[in-house]
């Protein structure tokens, strides 16, 4: 407890404390708004390490709950609830510790409306947080439907040549899912009289009826957000046209959202219509897969190709989600993470990589390494993590997710796993050839070979998250421990219902 | 007449005088002293206003009858006499600029706001139809006040027309009704239905001709033609008080003569207001996808809002929901005035004299060049496509949940699918303020700042307490017989 307010209101607070100082600050004084930007995103950072460290490990329910009835509609009352579990912690986590590395990248790549920027994305740090935290339906699609706001102005005020058309069809294709589930949540508290996560848990024979359609309603929402194939169009133009900055949180953070909610609210709430559904989930996670890295291999602009490389590794989480065992499960929450902390920073390396040449098409680089040397190396770590090299973050997470989706009995069969393995060798041949072409070979334009290594604040953007991607890779016990329980809770609850049906 | 029955109507009894004084005084104050009318008008509203909350809690009929009083109409009334006043804020320096600054607005805007308050507080049928043309016909004239511009007087006499021809489906309405029962006063129906002595097929037929009727003041489709040409005619001002206060009054008299008489027909009634709803919602969400003109655009979605306002009432039949379907209506009249009325003020900020000014093109570089103005209207438009934090959000959270409440599920699918077509065009304006270079000419208008801002603060403010905001609403019942 800080200032006898509970942590969790303080993390979704800060933010918008850091909001209104920067109201106060001339839009002239761009250092001071960076300042004042990073700071708050910092102090938001060291209050969920504060979480962390009350955080009980081991303990699967949910923890330092805050509770206020907020809006009373005849006897049904939406709530400011909020609370952490084991699958929402690391994502938290995540959030507060990728908002900081991605205003500290903006510091030179953002020269234009610094002010309305990080207003922005200060708002949007806040929303993500309650996306994570809230636990009332309503709240969390306050939340949910929120986040669109800063996003669509990050994406159409500084992102690249198409970045109305961008802008607006992310909006349009999230907010398309989003009112669906709407009505979704509309229903739930109509037939139960309450939106708390937890009460709808225990009252869930009141809406096993329309199970099927509930969990569609939700799962369109967050299979859009994910994004799953086919509805992933919009993730393309988003990822490319968006500055630096908005990739590393689109990317980061906000498609986790997406596979969140399947793990906070459709596996849960709607157990029967889950395994009813869960090898069509899981096919669709694996033709995104493959199709995913296919299309990656086929790209020339490196952003594209690590942005379609977010398709096939979101389809790893889905993967790992729908075959519904403890270890998919808990597998699936880390390579969130570990996507979270490789996409971020490859995002972050094109973004250095633009702000020197202004191009991100790979024929007008090459031979970057013998340039840049601390580029190449960290480079190399990133991209190795990222196709999930054994002793990096993301082979725990994908060897996991295989493991738990092999085994999975809601999936019926190891086929899925064993495509899905085909994944893992693609993204080594797209990975590496992007490395390949960038980094390797002999430097084949003039024009790249004055070009300056890594400053000190770009280094300082990429250690952390280095430093990271050889913990998990290492010693992944720890943030094991923290997902766990609720993980094996979660996996119990829905083959409890697979039990029953047999 | 005793005193009691005035102080029922006391409010709108003092706007009439007030207004056939200012006419007077138009004729002894000299030319450049015009202002003192707007000023003289605007304490009259708030003095009306003051009356008007004075009676909050009060609940009666008064004139054999004729009228009644509830919190239902205090609520609609504030609603309308605090249109006026922010209509009255919006042509202050307006009239001035264009020209078109004479005594009479000022008049013919309190005539038409007492019709409205009567319309809602009308017990009788003949009643209704006096309060509906008394509302009306000062609106013609306000519509063509920008004479001689054409488009003014098109406007003028498009709605003049129409509004005639609305008002005859009324009257014939009217006529069936008392065909059918004998009887024209609420009371009298109600009591020949209940007693079994009214002929069914007339009263129904009545009842679909004052939907007709109704639903050209309110702009529901099929009888929204009208709308786009006189709200892009009619001088701005006027635009943004028809478009909320006529079109509160015009649900404001459905909600309460449907209720009161027609319970009974719901089985044959819901069909159509189910199909005009529908209609509506979807008409008026793709019509505007096509506009480039700001105030069309406000028009097809002042049409659209029409529908979303209708969807709640569809169930008005089932006695469960009836209660939750009017006060999710006055709450989204309530958060649909307050920002529209902001958005309006936004749009005469920047309009030009001869109707430029008025494209969207002409709002490039708004936000960035004014950001105070620019964030108003970003929040107006956030709100009308009812994203959270914003007062727009809770009333369709509230409409839609009267939706599925009912178990018009299908309805609520339309609705929501159709709001995220109106993201698009409501988002082309947020993309065009924002995300296009430009120079935009922007009046500096002080009574225009505080119109924008205050609104806007509401629509934000309100969000976070929405609750308090929906139990005023849930307050303001109808006095049923």
């Amino acid at each position: 407890m800080i200032l006898g307010m509970n942590g969790l209101v303080w993390l979704i607070a800060l933010p918008l404390v850091g909001f209104v100082v920067l109201l106060f600050i001339p839009s002239e004084a761009k250092k001071a708004l960076r300042w004042v930007a990073l700071l708050a995103s910092l102090a938001t950072f060291g209050v969920a390490l504060g979480v962390l460290a009350q955080f009980q490990v081991g303990n699967p329910g949910l923890q330092m709950v805050v509770r206020q009835p907020w809006v009373r509609i005849g006897d049904v009352a939406i709530e400011f609830y909020l609370g952490v579990d084991g699958l929402s912690l690391l994502m938290v986590l995540l959030t507060a510790f990728l908002t900081p590395i991605a205003i500290l990248s903006t510091w030179s790549a953002v020269e234009e409306r610094v002010k309305g920027f990080m207003l922005f994305f200060l708002l949007l740090e806040s929303g993500m947080l309650g996306v994570f935290l809230a636990l009332d339906l309503v709240l969390f699609y306050v939340f949910w439907e929120f986040t669109l706001v800063p996003m669509i102005f990050l994406i159409g005020v500084w992102g690249g040549e198409r970045r109305v058309y961008a802008a607006v069809k992310f909006f349009l294709f999230t907010m398309f899912g989003s009112v669906l589930m709407l009505l979704g949540i509309l229903y739930l508290g109509l037939q139960t009289r309450t939106f708390a996560w937890d009460a709808l848990l225990q009252q869930r024979a009141v809406f096993a009826a329309a199970q099927l359609w509930l969990f569609l309603a939700f799962g369109l929402a967050f299979a859009i957000k994910v994004p799953m194939f086919p509805l992933h169009t919009w993730l393309p133009d988003a990822h490319v046209e968006a500055p630096t900055a908005g990739s590393v949180i689109l990317a980061g953070i906000l498609l986790k959202m997406g596979a969140y909610g399947f793990l906070r609210f459709n596996l849960p709430l709607f157990p029967q219509a889950t395994l009813q559904l869960a090898p069509w989930m899981a096919g669709l996670a694996v033709v995104g897969i493959l199709y995913g890295a296919a299309v990656a291999y086929a790209q020339q602009d490196v952003k594209k190709l690590v942005a379609y490389s977010s398709v096939s590794h979101l389809g790893f989480v889905v993967l790992g989600t729908f075959a519904l065992t403890a270890q998919g499960l808990a597998g699936a929450v880390l390579q969130m993470v570990n996507h979270g902390l490789s996409t971020g920073a490859l995002f972050l390396i094109v973004g250095m990589l633009y702000e020197r040449r202004h191009t991100r098409q790979m024929s007008a680089f090459g031979g970057i390494w013998k340039v840049m040397p601390v580029l190449g190396a960290l480079s190399l770590v990133v991209t190795l993590s990222s196709l999930g090299l054994p002793g990096l973050n993301g082979f725990v997470g994908e060897f996991t997710i295989l493991l738990g989706a092999f085994r999975s009995t809601a999936l019926g069969s190891p086929w899925f796993a064993g495509v899905a393995t085909v994944g893992v060798i693609l993204a080594a041949v797209y990975l590496l050839t992007m490395f390949e072409k960038v980094f390797l070979g002999p430097v084949r334009h003039e024009e790249n070979r004055t070009l300056p290594d890594l400053n000190a604040r770009e280094v300082l953007t990429l250690v952390p998250i280095l430093v990271l991607i050889f913990w998990i890779g290492l010693y992944p016990q720890p943030f094991l421990n923290l997902i766990n329980p609720s993980a094996e809770q979660l996996a119990a609850l829905v083959q409890s219902v697979a039990m029953a049906a047999h | 007449m005793t005193l009691s029955d005035v102080m029922m109507v006391l409010p709108i009894a003092f706007i009439l005088v007030w207004a056939v004084v200012l006419l007077l005084l138009d004729l002894w104050l000299p030319r450049e002293r015009r202002g003192w009318l707007a000023l003289l008008t605007a304490l009259g509203l708030a003095v009306a206003l003051g009356l008007d909350l004075a009676q909050s809690g009060r609940s009666g009929s008064a004139f054999r009858e004729m009228v009644v009083l509830d919190n239902f109409a205090v609520f609609l009334n504030a609603l309308y006499l605090v249109s006026g006043l922010v209509a009255l804020a919006l042509g202050y320096d307006y009239l001035k600029r264009m020209e078109i600054e004479r005594g009479e607005f000022y008049a013919m805007m309190l005539f038409s706001i007492a019709g409205m308050m009567l319309l809602t507080q009308a017990n009788h049928l003949i009643l209704v139809f006096l309060a509906l043309e008394f509302l009306s016909i000062p609106l013609y004239v306000l519509a063509g006040f920008a004479r001689p511009r054409l488009e003014s007087e098109e406007a003028a006499l498009k709605y003049f027309l129409l509004g005639a021809f609305s008002s005859a489906f009324v009257l014939y309405g009217i006529a069936l009704i008392f065909g059918a029962t004998a009887n024209a006063s609420v009371t009298g129906v109600v009591e020949a239905v209940r007693s079994g002595n009214a002929e069914m097929g007339f009263l129904t037929a009545g009842a679909v001709m004052l939907l007709v009727g109704f639903g050209f003041k309110v702009a529901a489709v099929p009888f929204h033609e009208w709308a786009p040409d006189v709200y892009q005619g009619a001088p701005t001002p006027v635009t943004g008080f028809m478009a909320v206060a006529t079109k509160a009054a015009g649900f404001a008299v459905l909600m309460r003569l449907f209720l009161n008489l027609f319970p009974g027909l719901a089985a044959n009634l819901t069909p159509i207001f189910w199909g005009v709803a529908a209609l509506t919602m979807i008409v008026g969400n793709l019509l505007a996808l096509a506009q480039s003109n700001i105030k069309r655009l406000l028009a097809y979605s002042s049409i659209a809002n029409a529908g979303y306002l209708l969807m709640a009432f569809v169930p008005y039949g089932n006695a469960q929901v009836a209660s939750q379907a009017v006060s999710s209506m006055l709450f989204y009249l309530l958060a649909y005035g307050l920002t529209t009325l902001g958005a309006w003020a936004v749009v005469v900020a920047l309009e030009q004299a001869e109707g430029r000014g008025l494209a969207l093109e002409d709002y490039a570089g708004l936000g960035p060049k004014y950001p105070w103005l620019g964030v108003t209207m970003l929040i107006f438009m956030l709100s009308l496509t009812g994203v959270p934090l914003t007062l727009g959000f809770w009333g369709k959270f509230f409409l839609f949940r009267t939706a599925v409440a009912a178990g018009y599920v299908d309805l609520a699918i339309i609705g929501l699918l159709t709001s995220v077509i109106s993201a698009y065009y409501y988002l082309r304006v947020v993309v065009i303020m924002y995300m296009r270079p430009g120079e935009p000419k922007v009046r500096r208008d002080g009574w225009l700042n505080l119109v924008a801002i205050g609104t806007a603060a509401a629509v934000v403010l309100l969000s976070v307490v929405p609750v308090q905001v929906l139990n005023l609403a849930a307050q303001a019942v109808l006095r049923l017989p």
